[in-house]
C-alpha cells in the first residue's frame, strides 16, 4: 500500500517544482554557520536530543518533560490552599474569617454557628465555582493532550500515540491538515525536495503559507521503513519563547550540519499542501515555543468589582467609626455610671465589701471590668466590630457569584447568539466579567478569522477601462434608499393628488433610485450554483459573453494573465468528475483568480516542470481549445517587490511577460503606449478600494526573442550567485525586464468578511465604541479590510506612520525614534487644528513603526494621537506587540478594553485586555481557551455587548448599591440601639433573625434583580445603541450614586429606629395594657426593616415578572412565616421570641400601623428623588421606558417620535457603515443641490424665462 | 394525556421564555399622572388614619405620679441611698392622685422606672430559661453569673434579673374604700404556660449577704408569680413601664385616689426615677400621640407634594 501511494505521488506534479524557478531559498551564510558552531554548548545552548532514541530521555541528564500541557490554575494538591488564599484576599472575607476566629474565643456577641455558617457557605460556593471553572480548563487540556499522532516505535512501524505521551527524540509522521504536536525538526517531507508548507496563523496570524525545508542529508528518510535504523544527535538552544530563531546542529552519519529556523516546525502550526512530513520532537510540552510564548491567564476582575472593594473600605471605616464610638461610650459609662448600677453587680473597688468574696474572685466578665476600664473598652471594640458586621455585606460576594453564574447561563442560552452553521453558541468561560461587557469603550480586533473568513472572492474587475461586476456599492444603495425614504411622504402626497408619476417630480433623485432598484435586482438575482471564491455577477462577462466585447484582444490577454501568472496547481480530485477543477496556491487570492478564470473560460488544467496548459475558449471558432504555454521564467512575489511575473511563450513562439502586482508598482512601469486605460482604471481602482476590495493590476508586454535571450543569461547568472549580493542581482535583473508594460486592467477580490460584520461594527460604533484593528497581515490588506468594515472611508483623513527608508536602513534607534516622533507630532498638530471639523481621522501604523512608537518616551504622544483618531489600524504586528498595545491603551486611557481574536497569536492580547473574546468557529482552540467569552461569530459581539453587557452592568450595579443600602439600613439600627443600652453590646434582635436577614429574607429579590432586571427590552437596546454609553460613563455606579445610596440607608435606618422607639415606648402597645419589651420591639423593628428593604427593591425594579413578584412579596411573607414557626418552637429554643407574633405583637393594631407608616416614610426620600429625576432630569432609559409605555397601544416603531428619538439617540459616529451612508447622503445632497441649481440656472437663463421675468419691468 | 402534553409544552415554553429573558412582565413607569395619584392617595389615606389615631390617643386618660423623691422623708433626703438600704426604717408612703377625667375600667396600673438599664447586656444575659422551666432539675446555671448560687446551692430563679425584682407595693383607696386591684393576667399567657414551670418553686432566693430586690413566696410556683414574669420580660429601653395590675372599677372626675405604697426599691444609687402610672387604654394601647402626629404629617406632606407636582406638571409639560 505504501508503495502504491508513493507511485501515485510520483505521478503528480510536485508543488515544490515550481520553486526551481523561484529563488526562494537563501543558503546559510558562512557567518551564520560560524555563529551556530560557536554558540552550541554554551549556556543557553546546551540541549541535546537523541533522535529516534526517546528512551535515552527518560533519565537524567537528558530528561525532558513529556508533551503534556496543562493550562489549569490549580491541581488536586494546590487547590485547597491556593483557592482559600484567593478567597481570603478579599477584604470582606478576611474580616469574616477574623470574626469567626474571634467567635471561638467568646468575644463575639453572636453564637458561633451564626458567624461561621455563612462564612463557610460563602467561601464554599466561591471555591466550588473556581473548581468547576478549572475543571473545564482541565477537560479542554485533556482534549488537546489526547489527540493522536503517528509515532515511530521500532523497525519502521508507526503507531498512533497520544500527544501527551510523546517524548523528546520521538520520530513522528504528520499528515496534511494536521497540527504539529510539538516543536519538530523537519527530517523529510512527502515532497521529493523535502519542502513542506506550514500555516502559522495560530502563531502570528499571517495567512500566507510558510515554506520549511529539510536538510539535504535527511532528504532520503521519506519512507516509514527508513526509520528503523535512523539515529542522529541534535545539539541546540535551550527552550525559549522566540518564534523566529533556532540555533543548533545535527550530527547524522558522522557528519555535522547546522540547523536553522527553516527546519523547525512549531507546535500550533499546521501542515498544508504537503501530504506528510517526518519530524523528530525537539521541544515538547511546556518547552515548546508556542507554549513558552503564552502567558498564564491572569484572573480578571471587573471594574465594578474593583470599585466594590472601595465601597467595602468605606463601609469598613464606617464600621470602625461606630465601633470606636461604641467602645468609647462604653468606657465612659463604665468609668462613671455603671458602678452605681447595683443591679449589674459589677465589682467595684469602693464597694468590694458588699460583694461576696467568692464572687469577686471568680469574676470573669471582662467586658465590664471597672478596675480595668481600658481593657474592657478594647474588648468592647472588638465585639462591636463583630456586632456591626452587618454593615459589611458578607453575602454580597456570594450573591454576586450566584447572579453571575445565572447571568452566564442566560447568555449561553440566548438563542440569538446561536450559530446554525457551526452549531455553537456563545460561551461565557468566566462569569467574573459579565458587567464589564457593559462598560467596554475600546475594541481591539484581530482581522483574519475574526472579521474575515480568510477566504477570497473574486468580486469585480476593470478590463480595458470598463468596469464589470456592478457599479453600485452597498453604501450607495443604503444612502439612496434612505434618501428616498425621506422623500416618500412628499412623493406620496403628489401621487395621491394628481396621480402623476414619480419622474414628474422635478427634484426627485431619480439617478439613485433607479440605480437602487437596479442594484436591488442584481443583488437578489443569485440563482445558480454558488461557487466558492467567485462572487461575480455580470452578464457581459460570464457565459462567454465577453466575446462580444470591443477590446477582444485585451480581454483575452487579461484572462491569460489571470490564468497563467500564479504559482497554483490544479488539484487532482478523482471523485470530482466534473469539468471544473479546484486549485491550491500559496495565497487564497491566487486560488480565487484561478477559479475566476476558469469561470470565464480559461481553465488552467495542467502544469509540468516547464509547461502550463490552458483550456481556452476561442472566440473565432467558438470552441474550447487546449493551448500550451512554455513557462520560461517565474519572477516570484515578495512583499518588497509587490509584483509577480511569468515569462511564457505561446505555441507561436511569441514571448510574453505577464505581470500582476500592486497598482502603484504596475503604473510606474507602464510603457507610454500602455497607458490607454490608465485614467478609467484609476477611477475604478479607487471605487474598489473604498469598498474594501483588494485590487491587483494586470499588465503584459511582448518580448523579442533576442532581448529575452540576453536578459535570461544575466538572470541565470544572478540566480547562480551565492552570497549576500545575490538578492540584489536578482532584483536588478527583474527590474530590467519588468518595464514598458501595457496595462490591461485591475481585478478586485474581496477578503470575505464574516456574516454581519459591517452591520455589527456599525452598531458598535453607534454605541460609542472605538474599534482598533490589529493584524499581522500586510498594510494593504489591512487597509482594504478597514474600508470593507467601514473603519476607513474615502473622505477620512488618514495618517500613515511608518519608518522612512533612510531611518530603516540606518538601523539607528535614535534616528528611527526621531523620525516617528516627527510624524506623530505633525499628525497630532493636524488633529488639533481640524478637530472641530467634520472629517474624522484614521491612523494606520505598521509593525516596525509601532515598535518604535511604543517605546518609553514616544508612547504617550503616540497614544494621544491614536486616541484622537476615529479608527486605528495596526498592521504587521507581532503577537507580543498586540498584547503590548492592549496593555498600553488600557493603562493610558484607563478605559475598558475588549480584545477579540481567533488564533494563538491573539492570545496575548486576549489575556491582556479587560475582556478577552475568542472566536470559536475556527479550528484552533488557543484563543478560546485563553478567552473570557467565546463567540462563534464576530457579529454576536453586538448583542453580547449592547444587550447583555448593558443589562448585566445595570443589574450588577443596581444590585451592589442595593446591597450596600440594605446592610447600612439594617446595620445602623444595631448601632442606634447601642446608644440606648449604655453601649453594653446588647442586640435588639434575636440571633436567628439576623442570620436569616442576608441568607433568606432579603437574598432572593436581589438575585432576581440581578438576573432578570431589564431597564428596556433587548430590541430596544439594539434600537437605541446610545443607551450603552451608560456603561462606559459609569452612570449607574458613580461615587455620587454610591454615597447617595449609603445616605439613603442611613435615612431609612434612622426612620425605622426612631419611629419604633417613639411609638412603642413607654406606653402600652395593646388594648390589654401590655407594654413592648425588648423582644416585641425587636420583632417590630425587624418587621419594618424587612418591609422597607423589600419595598425598596420593588422601587428599583423596573421589570416585574412573576419571579420578581414572588421573590419580593414572598420574602416578606416568609418573614411572618418564619416568625410564626420560630415562635411556635419550644421556648428552650426560641427563647423570648416564643409566641411573639401570636401573643405579643400580632394582635396589636399598632404593630401593623407602624409597619405601614415606617415603610412609607423611609422610602419617601428615595421616591421623591426618583420622581424629580424622572420628571425633570430624565436619563435615556427613563425616556425610552416612558415612550415605550405611552405608545404601547400602537405599533411603536411606526411612530414618528420613536424614529426621531431613535435617530437622536445614536451617537454621531465617525466610523461604521451608517457614517459612510451619512457621508454619502451629504454628497448626494450636494449633487442634488447642484442639479437643482443647474436646472434653476438653465431655466433662468432660458430666453423665455428671461422674457417672462423681465417683461414687467421693461 | 392531551392535557398532560399541553402542560408539558407550556412548561417548556415558560422555560424558553425564561432563558430568552422575555418572560411576560409588567413595567411600571412613574409617569406624572401616577406620581400625583400616589401622593394624593397617600394624603387621603394617612390624614384620616392619623386623625383616628390621635383621637384614640386622646381618649386615653393617664395619671402619672413621680414618687421616688417625695417618698423619702425630708431628713433622709441628703442620703437617700442609705435610707433605702436601711431595712429598719419603715418605707410606707402615701400619695394622692386626682382623677381629672372620667376613667373607664379597666384602669391599668404601671410602675415606671427611668434611667434603669434593664437592657444592659450583662443584665439581659444573666438568666436561665431552662431553669425557670425545669427548676433544680436543670443544673447548669453558668449563664446566671454572677447570681447563680449561694452557699454552694443553686438559686432558683437565678440570675441578675430575678435577683433585682422590683418590690415596691401599691394599695389604692378611694373615699375610704379600698379599690380592688386585679394582679392576675398581667403577664403573657404563653410565658405563664410554657416558660415558667408550674412545679418550680423559688429556692434559696435572696438568701445571700446581698439582697437585690423583692423576695418571692416559696410556696407559689414560678408560673403564678406574675410580678416576676413581667419583670423578667426585660424592657427595651432604659425608661420603661411595667404592668402592676388592673383596677376594675371606673374612676370619676375629681375622684382622689390615695395610694399607700411601700418604697422599697433602690433607684437612688443611680439616680433613677420611679413613677406610678394609672392609665386606661384604647384599641391602640396607651396614650401616645407620636403615631398620630406622624401620620398626619406624612399625609399633609404628601398632599403638598401632590399639589407641587401638579403645578410643575402643568407648567412644564413635556
Amino acid at each position: 500500500m505504501v508503495a502504491a501511494s508513493s507511485r501515485k505521488r510520483k505521478g503528480k506534479i510536485r508543488w515544490s517544482k515550481l520553486y526551481s524557478f523561484a529563488a526562494c531559498f537563501r543558503p546559510l551564510t558562512s557567518k551564520e554557520r560560524l555563529a551556530a558552531r560557536e554558540l552550541i554548548g554554551q549556556p543557553g545552548f546546551s540541549r541535546v536530543v537523541f533522535c529516534n532514541e526517546p528512551h535515552l530521555h527518560k533519565r537524567k541528564p537528558y530528561k525532558y518533560p513529556y508533551n503534556y500541557i496543562s493550562t489549569t490554575k490549580y491541581n488536586v494538591l494546590t487547590f485547597l490552599p491556593r483557592a482559600l488564599f484567593e478567597q481570603f484576599r478579599r477584604v470582606a472575607n478576611f474580616y469574616f474569617l477574623l470574626a469567626a476566629i474571634f467567635s471561638l474565643f467568646s468575644l463575639a456577641p453572636f453564637s458561633r454557628a451564626s458567624l461561621i455558617a455563612p462564612l463557610v457557605f460563602v467561601v464554599g460556593i466561591s471555591m466550588l465555582k473556581e473548581a468547576v471553572e478549572d475543571w473545564h480548563r482541565f477537560l479542554q487540556d485533556l482534549d488537546v493532550n489526547n489527540r493522536t499522532v503517528k509515532t515511530h516505535i521500532s523497525n519502521g512501524v508507526f503507531v498512533d500515540k497520544l500527544w501527551k505521551e510523546l517524548r523528546v527524540g520521538d520520530v513522528v509522521k504528520v499528515n496534511k491538515g494536521e497540527y504539529f504536536p510539538s516543536d519538530l525538526l523537519l527530517l523529510s517531507s512527502g515532497n521529493e525536495d523535502g519542502v513542506c508548507y506550514v500555516e502559522t496563523m495560530n502563531l502570528d496570524g499571517e495567512t500566507n503559507l510558510k515554506i520549511k525545508r529539510c536538510l539535504e542529508a535527511s532528504l532520503c528518510l521519506n519512507e516509514d521503513e527508513e526509520f528503523s535504523k535512523f539515529k542522529a544527535t541534535v545539539h541546540c538552544e535551550d527552550p525559549n519563547p522566540n518564534l523566529y530563531t533556532f540555533v543548533g546542529n545535527i550530527e547524522f552519519e558522522k557528519e555535522s550540519y547546522p540547523l536553522s529556523p527553516s527546519q523547525l516546525l512549531l507546535r500550533d502550526s499546521k501542515l498544508r499542501n504537503t501530504d506528510y512530513i517526518y519530524g523528530v520532537v525537539i521541544f515538547s510540552g511546556h518547552d515548546t515555543k508556542a507554549v513558552r510564548n503564552s502567558t498564564r491567564s491572569p484572573s480578571k476582575r471587573s471594574r465594578i468589582e474593583r470599585k466594590m472593594d472601595h465601597i467595602i473600605y468605606i463601609l469598613f471605616s464606617m464600621l470602625v467609626l461606630v465601633s470606636l464610638v461604641s467602645s468609647f461610650g462604653s468606657l465612659l459609662y463604665l468609668r462613671q455610671d455603671m458602678v452605681d448600677w447595683w443591679y449589674l453587680q459589677l465589682p467595684d473597688d469602693n464597694k468590694v465589701n458588699d460583694l461576696d468574696d467568692s464572687n469577686s474572685e471568680k469574676y470573669d466578665d471582662r467586658f465590664f471590668n471597672p478596675s480595668k476600664p481600658v481593657q474592657s473598652a478594647g474588648l468592647q471594640f472588638i465585639r462591636a466590630l463583630i456586632l456591626y458586621g452587618y454593615l459589611i455585606p458578607i453575602s454580597l460576594y456570594v450573591s454576586i457569584e450566584v447572579v453571575k453564574v445565572l447571568q452566564t447561563m442566560l447568555i449561553n442560552k440566548d438563542i440569538e447568539l446561536y450559530d446554525d452553521v457551526t452549531c455553537k453558541s456563545v460561551q461565557a468561560r468566566t462569569s467574573n466579567l459579565n458587567e464589564e461587557l457593559g462598560q467596554v469603550e475600546m475594541i481591539l480586533s484581530d482581522k483574519t478569522g475574526t472579521l474575515t473568513c480568510n477566504q477570497m472572492e473574486f468580486r469585480k474587475c476593470s478590463i480595458a477601462g470598463v468596469s464589470y461586476g456592478g457599479d453600485i456599492t452597498e453604501v450607495d444603495l443604503a444612502a439612496s434608499m434612505r434618501m428616498n425614504a425621506d422623500f416618500e411622504p412628499f412623493e406620496f402626497s403628489i401621487d395621491e393628488t394628481d396621480g402623476a408619476t414619480r419622474s414628474f417630480e422635478p427634484f426627485e433623485f431619480s439617478v439613485s433610485s433607479f440605480s437602487a432598484q437596479n442594484g436591488n435586482a442584481r443583488l437578489t438575482k443569485t440563482e445558480g450554483p454558488v461557487i466558492k471564491g467567485f462572487n461575480f455577477r455580470d452578464d457581459r462577462l460570464t457565459n462567454e459573453n465577453w466575446i462580444h466585447g470591443s477590446n477582444l484582444f485585451d480581454i483575452t490577454m487579461f484572462f491569460r494573465v489571470m490564468a497563467l501568472c500564479h504559482t497554483g496547481i490544479p488539484l487532482e480530485d478523482d471523485n470530482h468528475k466534473m469539468d471544473k477543477l479546484s486549485y491550491e496556491a500559496e495565497s487564497p487570492e491566487e486560488v480565487s483568480f484561478l477559479i475566476a478564470s476558469q469561470e470565464f473560460g480559461f481553465q488552467f488544467c495542467r502544469r509540468t516542470q516547464s509547461l502550463m496548459v490552458l483550456r481556452e475558449f476561442d472566440p473565432s471558432s467558438m470552441k474550447e481549445v487546449e493551448r500550451e504555454y512554455k513557462l520560461l521564467n517565474l519572477l516570484e512575489f515578495s512583499s518588497s517587490r509587490k509584483r509577480m511575473s511569468v515569462i511564457v511563450s505561446n505555441e507561436d513562439g511569441q514571448i510574453f511577460l505577464l505581470c500582476k502586482g500592486a497598482d502603484s508598482i504596475i503604473f510606474d512601469r507602464l510603457a507610454d503606449n500602455g497607458r490607454a486605460y490608465e485614467q478609467a482604471t484609476t477611477m475604478h481602482l479607487s471605487s474598489y478600494a473604498e469598498d474594501g476590495l483588494r485590487t491587483l493590476a494586470f499588465a503584459y508586454r511582448t518580448i523579442e526573442a533576442a532581448e529575452y535571450e540576453s536578459w535570461n543569461t544575466i538572470f541565470t547568472q544572478a540566480k547562480a550567485t551565492i552570497g549576500p549580493e545575490r538578492e540584489e542581482l536578482l532584483e536588478q535583473a527583474s527590474e530590467t525586464i519588468e518595464k514598458d508594460l501595457i496595462l490591461l486592467g485591475v481585478v478586485a477580490v474581496e477578503d470575505k468578511l464574516q456574516k454581519g460584520v459591517p452591520e455589527c461594527i456599525d452598531k458598535l460604533a453607534q454605541a460609542g465604541l472605538k474599534i482598533w484593528l490589529l493584524t499581522g497581515d500586510k498594510r494593504e490588506t489591512a487597509i482594504n479590510i478597514g474600508f470593507a468594515c467601514s473603519l476607513l472611508r474615502q473622505d477620512m483623513k488618514q495618517f500613515h506612520l511608518s519608518l522612512s527608508r533612510d531611518a530603516e536602513s540606518n538601523n539607528q534607534v535614535k534616528d528611527m525614534k526621531e523620525d516617528i516622533l516627527q510624524q506623530i507630532e505633525s499628525s497630532y498638530k493636524m488633529v488639533c487644528e481640524e478637530r472641530n471639523k467634520e472629517a474624522p481621522f484614521g491612523l494606520v501604523i505598521d509593525g516596525k513603526a509601532l515598535e518604535i512608537a511604543l517605546r518609553g518616551d514616544v508612547k504617550d504622544e503616540f497614544l494621544q494621537l491614536a486616541v484622537n483618531c476615529a479608527s486605528v489600524i495596526c498592521c504587521r504586528v507581532s503577537p507580543k506587540q498586540k498584547a503590548l498595545i492592549t496593555r498600553l491603551v488600557k493603562q493610558y486611557t484607563g478605559k475598558t478594553t475588549l480584545a477579540i481574536g481567533d488564533g494563538a497569536n491573539d492570545v496575548g492580547m486576549i489575556q491582556e485586555a479587560d475582556i478577552g473574546v475568542g472566536i470559536s468557529g475556527m479550528e484552533g482552540m488557543e484563543a478560546v481557551m485563553a478567552s473570557d467569552f467565546s463567540l462563534p461569530q464576530f457579529r454576536f459581539l453586538e448583542r453580547l455587548l449592547i444587550v447583555h453587557g448593558h443589562w448585566c452592568y445595570q443589574r450588577i450595579s443596581k444590585m451592589v448599591l442595593y446591597f450596600v443600602y440594605k446592610n447600612v439600613a439594617f446595620g445602623l439600627t444595631l448601632f442606634y440601639y447601642e446608644l440606648y443600652t449604655s453601649f453594653s453590646g446588647e442586640v435588639l434582635y434575636d440571633d436567628w433573625y439576623m442570620t436569616m436577614f442576608n441568607v433568606m429574607l432579603t437574598s432572593l429579590p436581589v438575585i432576581a434583580l440581578g438576573v432578570l432586571e431589564q431597564d428596556v427590552s433587548s430590541d430596544i437596546c439594539l434600537q437605541f445603541p446610545a443607551l450603552y454609553q451608560q456603561g462606559p460613563r459609569n452612570v449607574h455606579f458613580s461615587w455620587s450614586r454610591i454615597i447617595g445610596w449609603i445616605l439613603n440607608g442611613v435615612v431609612s435606618s434612622l426612620v425605622i429606629f426612631l419611629a419604633n422607639i417613639y411609638i412603642l415606648s413607654p406606653t402600652a402597645m395593646r388594648e390589654n395594657g401590655f407594654v413592648a419589651d425588648i423582644d416585641s420591639l425587636g420583632a417590630t423593628t425587624y418587621t419594618c426593616i424587612i418591609w422597607t428593604v423589600n419595598c425598596q427593591i420593588a422601587l428599583i425594579t423596573s421589570h416585574f415578572t412573576w419571579i420578581q413578584h414572588l421573590s419580593i412579596w414572598g420574602s416578606i411573607l416568609l418573614w411572618y412565616i418564619f416568625l410564626l414557626v420560630y415562635g411556635a418552637l419550644p421556648p428552650n429554643f426560641s427563647g423570648n421570641a416564643f409566641q411573639v407574633l401570636v401573643e405579643g405583637i400580632g394582635p396589636a393594631p399598632l404593630y401593623w400601623m407602624i409597619t405601614v407608616l415606617v415603610v412609607v416614610v423611609s422610602l419617601l426620600p428615595y421616591f421623591i428623588h426618583i420622581v424629580i429625576q424622572r420628571s425633570y432630569f430624565p436619563m435615556d432609559d427613563h425616556i425610552i421606558q416612558e415612550m415605550e409605555q405611552c405608545y404601547k397601544k400602537y405599533d411603536v416603531r411606526d411612530n414618528e417620535m420613536w424614529v426621531r428619538e431613535q435617530r437622536n439617540s445614536q451617537r454621531s459616529t465617525r466610523i461604521g457603515f451608517s457614517a459612510r451612508v451619512d457621508a454619502k447622503i451629504l454628497s448626494f445632497n450636494q449633487q442634488l443641490q447642484q442639479k437643482k441649481l443647474s436646472i434653476y440656472r438653465s431655466v433662468t437663463n432660458s430666453p423665455i424665462y428671461r422674457s417672462i421675468t423681465t417683461s414687467p419691468f421693461s | 394525556m392531551d392535557t398532560d402534553r399541553e402542560r408539558h409544552s407550556a412548561r417548556e415554553t415558560a422555560f424558553y421564555l425564561f432563558t430568552q429573558q422575555s418572560l411576560p412582565a409588567c413595567k411600571p413607569v412613574l409617569t406624572p399622572g401616577w406620581v400625583i395619584a400616589i401622593f394624593l392617595f397617600m394624603g387621603v389615606i394617612f390624614i384620616p388614619v392619623g386623625l383616628v389615631t390621635l383621637r384614640a390617643s386622646h381618649c386615653v386618660v393617664e395619671i402619672v405620679d413621680r414618687y421616688d423623691i417625695d417618698c423619702v422623708p425630708e431628713s433622709s433626703r441628703m442620703d437617700k441611698v442609705s435610707y433605702i438600704r436601711d431595712d429598719s426604717i419603715p418605707k410606707n408612703c402615701s400619695r394622692f392622685m386626682k382623677v381629672h377625667k372620667y376613667m373607664k375600667a379597666p384602669i391599668y396600673i404601671y410602675y415606671q422606672l427611668d434611667n434603669y438599664y434593664q437592657n444592659h447586656r450583662r443584665y439581659v444575659k444573666s438568666r436561665s430559661d431552662k431553669q425557670l422551666l425545669d427548676g433544680q432539675k436543670y443544673h447548669d446555671t453558668s449563664s446566671c453569673q454572677p447570681v447563680e448560687s449561694n452557699n454552694n446551692r443553686p438559686i432558683v430563679p437565678c440570675g441578675l434579673i430575678a435577683w433585682s425584682l422590683f418590690n415596691d407595693t401599691f394599695e389604692f383607696i378611694r373615699e375610704g374604700a379600698e379599690l380592688k386591684v386585679n394582679r392576675k393576667n398581667i403577664a403573657w399567657k404563653s410565658d405563664r404556660g410554657h416558660k415558667f414551670g408550674k412545679n418550680v418553686y423559688p429556692f434559696n432566693f435572696q438568701n445571700g449577704t446581698l439582697i437585690g430586690g423583692g423576695k418571692l413566696n416559696p410556696e407559689i410556683p414560678l408560673s403564678d408569680q406574675e410580678d416576676l414574669i413581667v419583670w423578667m420580660r426585660t424592657s427595651a429601653l432604659p425608661s420603661f413601664r411595667k404592668l402592676y395590675g388592673r383596677i376594675e372599677e371606673d374612676l370619676d372626675v375629681d375622684d382622689v385616689v390615695v395610694v399607700n405604697l411601700t418604697n422599697n426599691y433602690n433607684t437612688y444609687s443611680f439616680g433613677g426615677k420611679k413613677k406610678l402610672v394609672l392609665s386606661t387604654s384604647s384599641w391602640l394601647g396607651g396614650k401616645n400621640d407620636f403615631l398620630g402626629h406622624a401620620c398626619v404629617f406624612v399625609g399633609c406632606s404628601s398632599l403638598t407634594l401632590a399639589i407641587i407636582f401638579m403645578l410643575l406638571h402643568v407648567k412644564y409639560r413635556r
